[in-house]
């Protein structure tokens, strides 16, 4: 009983002090309160005690004979908090049983529930964070403060709050309120580890607070409705910091439905809302604005709910104008059409995006500049330049022509020089975004000019962004989720119905009337091409005669065909033409629509080159380096060499006809022939065979010399020498720079190929050195080239040799990596370089078992 | 149990490799069958099926095909030969397993026309061939080989060889009629009693290689060698009408047989692929594209099974659509 005993003497003082101050009339509240504190505190009757705790009662004025106003008003000011803070200290099991049935209890209880909420929640968070561990007291606190939240006692907290904007507000109690009611979770969280009751998890507290705001905007409408003012800006404090805490999803979810449906016919909601949400202070502006952002189902409810804020509030303008768009790229695309919607829906807000005259911020027009800055294509992350060029889009859709007309030159200006770099890069996503941007921009900015049109593949993004492009219709209501569901569920049926078509065939024997087409399904037809005649010419030399002299293009086209599984078949006849038919293969042009004529042509190419190796490679690098040659055969080459390197040097090749036979084998019965049958009869074997030692009946994997290691070379150093010289129609260290990272993919590969060769180590030591001549290309792909070119030395060139000859270089390398994988804008570089870096590790990792013993 | 059997003609040395699928199933002249690798953009589609089983080993081109229901096969001889250069129709006995030649028909003509059964009972049954001259078809009264009467277009008609025949019977006449395709691309219904054509139309520009009715809807459909399919039908006046031409990818059609249920058919190409297409609509279905050589015929077994031979001396099974 020491603490109750030590509380009492402290109140006692408490009291006595205030005592000094108070005027003599109204100390009979006080005299009250020191009486029913000194029968508490001695008496153990328990008929006593619940008497005199009835009567302090009449203070909350809601007995049948309440006190005074001005006493009450005494009481709740002034005395209590101390007398909660006395009644926390007499909570004990022996007090509680003085009456029974819990009686006695549920009336200490009140007192907390049915006093002045902002005091009573202090106290009982003060008397939470204060107590003892694992005590009766803490718990008996705990439970009474789920209930205080349950009877929805928050709300009077928040509600005193807002009530209180005539007299001066306390700031600094505020302020304490407003931290304790949203670090409320993490508190309780804290004090009671894993006795935390459920109520008091985020997830479960803050849609709770969420409600209790709602209740109280009602009470703050209701109030207004009467004549009376009210403040929100607490509430919007309270909003703020929950925002900030990241708990948007939580509160915004419960609230934003909710005022979605109240602002719907009240511009007195409205109101409250927009006041809401333009108090939210500064620091918390932004977490708000997304939550809200995130939250709305459309721009129509996000201008109903924010107002023209952003016009009103710099943060706001900042925030929604710049922050969300260009510095962030996080918000989905939902959320960038609310935000951009939101903001093209009203006159004044409109200007933000776009509008006559030179204005300092205009949406569109730096959301174009951005897209147009040939830097940030090289220095910004793919995924925000598409998340910039999807706003542009959703921006034009929303904008009218005439708004546009006034700074078509500026806009096209910014637009085409993106649209020109864009296509200049060597990346294939980075072209085909400057592609469709530059497509829709242009019919929009520029409609009477002649529509620019590009070839692309359309795939997902193509097809969503070209939907962000469509207008939106003006609709309100439960359609206000946006064409990207739409979008996503287009996808699907088309998928189901393949899917089910499996089990729902018909029953037997049903009329032919009955049966649906969708039973049918019918398999890809995409094999049934036109069968070649039977001109193909059965001899290398034929073929040869073939595609140079001859006019018979049925002949022309079936020699091409034929001409790889000639050349397979017959090595010795085409070793004695070898040069000859890879200049023509090289030259040839595509002179009929053959289908496939691009792959039958590098596949002969590669045949010709496995079969006579050292020649054709020698006449094909020479060729990379020549004049009058174009980008597309220069890149024919490096792709030949690459795939005759990778066959000479498969394993076991010797052994088994060629694998990459044709696409076709059924039409083509020139083509080589998969055995196929062999793997079977050789598993039929097996299941029939019982062996008594399982050594090594598993297939081991087919050995062999590595082929390539006697030509590596000629497909190598000749690529090496003359990258930095440019000719007049080739500069790869200039324009060129697709090329480049073409070839320094494919020295990655050989040198990746030329493993367990003898010449892998001076190859490793001339690639590192072409890395690190062009290791700060600007040029995504290139560094890609390089990155992997690095971790082809580093698994091809044996540990030992690697670190004998070239540990320098390796250091050097080293270090280039690790800047690499911290630093490069591009996210394969990044990954590319980690891998390298890993490799290294792994290096050292072997070394280190090596050196110790 | 269902038969499976294959006649090859290329060696018509007078006998016939004949072998009798059932029991080689499941054993040594399986083969799995490997997909080409066909690296297509992500299509939507299927790939094509691959055939359920291969059946290998009969050692020179599969002319023609028949399933043999084993129940009604009883004491049955099957018809079948290389009625090639030989010049002999063989009627063969396989009942229990046997394999014997027990009668052999002479023929008149050298051609590529099939011969067509029409099944009136065990001890009758009706046998159309083509005659002598080179234009005539004709019919047979078996086992007896009575000719029965030869059909013989008029002269002016000009229609060359038939090249495919089908005896059939309508349900609710008891007089058999006759479907033969002839050289230069028409289709003509013969009465076999009387001796007249019912109705003659021109569907194809090019000799008419295989046919097949569909006796209760009264359409047909024929292949040829040009690139097209032909849908006809034939109304309650006997005359016969061309319903549509359905264009290949590419020319000449060995045989075509559409599925016992009427639901699908299946034609045999000379570009080494089988076309399957729905018989209602037409729509293409599937293009099997597995043997390397000519595919000359098809055949359906009464559970849906079908088989396809080809002159790359194969028989390949396939299991599409099944019927549930």
């Amino acid at each position: 009983m020491l603490p109750v005993d030590g509380f009492g003497f402290w109140e006692g003082r408490e009291l006595g002090k205030v005592n000094h101050r108070m005027d003599p009339e109204v100390s009979a509240v006080r005299l009250t309160i020191l009486e029913a504190v000194h029968i508490l505190s001695s008496s153990e009757d328990g008929g006593r005690i619940f008497c005199t705790l009835e009567s302090l009662k009449r203070y909350f004025g809601e007995t049948e004979n309440p006190a005074l106003p001005e006493e009450q008003e005494e009481f709740a000011r002034i005395h209590f908090s101390t007398f909660l803070r006395f009644l926390v200290g007499k909570l004990s099991p022996d007090w509680l049983e003085l009456l029974p049935d819990g009686q006695m209890e549920e009336l200490w209880a009140s007192f907390f529930l049915e006093g002045p909420a902002d005091q009573a929640f202090l106290v009982l968070m003060e008397s939470i964070e204060g107590a003892a561990s694992p005590s009766f007291r803490l718990m008996k606190m705990v439970q009474l403060l789920a209930r205080f939240l349950s009877v929805g006692r928050m709300a009077a907290v928040m509600e005193g709050q807002c009530r209180q904007q005539a007299g001066p507000a306390f700031p600094l109690l505020q302020e304490t309120l407003l931290t304790k009611v949203v670090g409320l979770p993490d508190r309780l969280g804290n004090r009671l580890q894993r006795e935390n009751l459920a109520t008091f998890f985020p997830q479960n507290y803050f849609p709770l607070l969420g409600e209790e705001v709602l209740r109280v905007l009602q009470v703050v409408v209701d109030s207004l409705r009467g004549g009376l003012d009210c403040s929100v800006s607490f509430l919007s404090q309270v909003l703020g910091k929950a925002c900030v805490h990241g708990r948007q999803k939580e509160v915004l979810g419960v609230l934003v439905p909710r005022l979605t449906v109240l602002t719907q016919g009240s511009c007195l909601w409205q109101r409250v809302c927009w006041c809401l949400v333009e108090r939210v202070p500064n620091w918390a502006m932004e977490a708000v604005l997304k939550g809200f952002v995130e939250a709305a189902p459309g721009p129509e409810v996000l201008s109903r709910l924010l107002g023209n804020l952003v016009t009103k509030n710099k943060k706001a303008q900042f925030v929604m104008t710049r922050k969300l768009l260009f510095l962030q790229y996080s918000c989905t695309m939902p959320m960038l059409q609310s935000l951009l919607g939101y903001l093209a829906m009203d006159s004044q807000r409109r200007s933000l995006l776009m509008q006559a005259g030179p204005t300092t911020h205009q949406v569109l027009k730096e959301l174009l500049e951005t897209w147009g800055s040939s830097s940030a294509i090289r220095h910004v992350p793919l995924v925000q330049q598409r998340y910039v060029s999807k706003a542009i889009l959703i921006c034009l859709a929303h904008l009218g022509e005439a708004e546009l007309q006034d700074s078509r030159d500026e806009l096209l200006a910014s637009l085409m020089e993106g649209v020109k770099s864009r296509l200049d890069s060597s990346l294939p996503p980075v072209r085909r975004l400057g592609m469709i941007v530059a497509e829709v921009a242009s019919a929009r900015i520029h409609p009477e000019g002649p529509p620019l049109k590009f070839q692309y593949e359309e795939d997902e993004l193509t097809r969503e962004m070209l939907a962000l492009a469509m207008p939106r219709p003006a609709a309100d209501g439960p359609s206000e989720a946006g064409p990207s569901f739409a979008l996503v569920s287009g996808e699907t049926p088309d998928r189901e119905t393949v899917d089910c078509s499996g089990p729902q065939a018909g029953p037997e024997g049903s009329d032919s009337e009955l049966d649906s087409d969708d039973e049918f399904v019918p398999y890809d037809m995409s094999v049934d091409r036109e069968r070649r005649s039977s001109k193909a010419p059965s001899y290398v030399r034929g073929c040869l005669e073939a595609l140079t002299g001859s006019e018979d293009w049925e002949r022309w086209e079936a020699a091409l065909w034929a001409l790889e599984g000639l050349i397979f078949r017959s090595p010795a006849a085409t070793q004695e033409v070898s040069v000859e038919l890879a200049k023509v293969l090289l030259h040839l042009e595509e002179k009929t629509a053959v289908a496939g004529f691009d792959g039958l042509r590098q596949r002969a190419l590669v045949a010709v080159t496995v079969t006579d190796p050292a020649p054709v490679a020698e006449y094909l690098t020479t060729q990379f380096y020549a004049l009058n040659y174009s980008l597309r055969q220069r890149m024919d080459i490096l792709d030949v060499l690459t795939l005759a390197a990778q066959e000479l040097s498969r394993p076991g090749r010797l052994g088994k006809a060629p694998q990459r036979g044709s696409p076709d084998p059924g039409s083509q019965p020139g083509g080589a022939v998969v055995p196929a049958w062999r793997a079977v009869v050789e598993e039929r074997i097996k299941r029939k065979t019982r062996r008594f030692s399982k050594g090594s009946a598993g297939q081991a994997p087919a050995v062999g010399p590595n082929e390539f290691n006697l030509v590596a070379g000629y497909f190598f150093f000749p690529l090496l020498q003359h990258f930095d010289r440019p000719l007049v129609t080739f500069d790869l260290l200039g324009d060129d720079q697709l090329v480049l990272g073409r070839l320094a993919h494919t020295l990655g590969a050989l040198m990746y190929l030329a493993v367990n060769t003898m010449v892998a180590m001076p190859m490793g030591k001339a690639l590192l050195e072409f890395v690190w001549a062009l290791r700060f290309h600007g040029d995504a792909y290139v560094r890609r080239g390089l990155l992997s070119a690095v971790s082809a030395v580093l698994l091809s060139v044996p540990t030992e040799q690697l670190l004998a000859d070239l540990l320098d270089e390796l250091l050097e390398a080293r270090s280039w990596l690790g800047d690499v994988a911290e630093k490069d804008p591009d996210e394969d570089c990044r990954l590319l370089a980690v891998k390298a870096l890993l490799l290294l590790e792994k290096l050292r990792d072997k070394l280190l078992p090596l050196s110790s013993p | 149990m269902t038969g499976l059997f294959p006649t090859s003609g290329e060696n018509s040395g007078g006998g016939l490799d004949f072998i009798t699928w059932e029991q080689a199933w499941c054993s040594e002249v399986l083969e799995t069958p490997v997909r080409p690798q066909v690296t297509s953009m992500a299509a939507p589609r299927l790939p094509p099926p691959d055939p359920q089983f291969v059946l290998r080993g009969a050692q020179s081109a599969v002319h023609a095909l028949h399933f043999c229901e084993g129940a009604q096969g009883q004491g049955r001889p099957l018809l079948l030969s290389g009625q090639g250069r030989d010049l002999k129709l063989c009627v063969w006995d396989l009942a229990e397993g046997r394999n014997a030649v027990v009668d052999s028909v002479l023929l008149e003509s050298v051609g590529f026309c099939r011969a067509s059964v029409l099944a009136g009972g065990l001890q009758r049954w009706m046998l159309a061939v083509p005659g002598r001259g080179g234009d005539e078809v004709q019919i047979l009264e078996m086992p007896s080989k009575t000719s029965v009467c030869s059909l013989k277009p008029e002269a002016q008609a000009r229609l060359g060889m038939p090249m495919c025949l089908q005896l059939w019977q309508a349900d609710t006449s008891p007089r058999p009629l006759l479907l033969a395709g002839y050289e230069d691309g028409s289709v003509a219904l013969w009465d076999v009693s009387s001796r007249k054509v019912c109705s003659r139309v021109a569907c194809h520009t090019e000799p008419v290689m295989g046919l097949d009715f569909d006796s209760q809807e009264a359409r047909g459909v024929s292949g040829s060698a040009e690139k097209a399919l032909a849908v006809w039908s034939l109304d309650e006046q006997q005359a016969l009408q061309v319903r549509g031409t359905h264009v290949l990818t590419n020319p000449g059609i060995a045989d075509v047989k559409i599925r016992p249920d009427r639901r699908i058919l299946a034609t045999a190409g000379w570009d080494h692929r089988v076309r399957v297409f729905h018989w209602r609509t037409m729509k293409p279905l599937a293009v099997l594209a597995f043997h390397s050589a000519t595919v000359h015929c098809v055949a359906f077994a009464a559970d849906g099974l079908l088989a396809t031979g080809s002159g790359d001396q194969r028989i390949s099974v396939w299991s599409l659509y099944p019927r549930t």
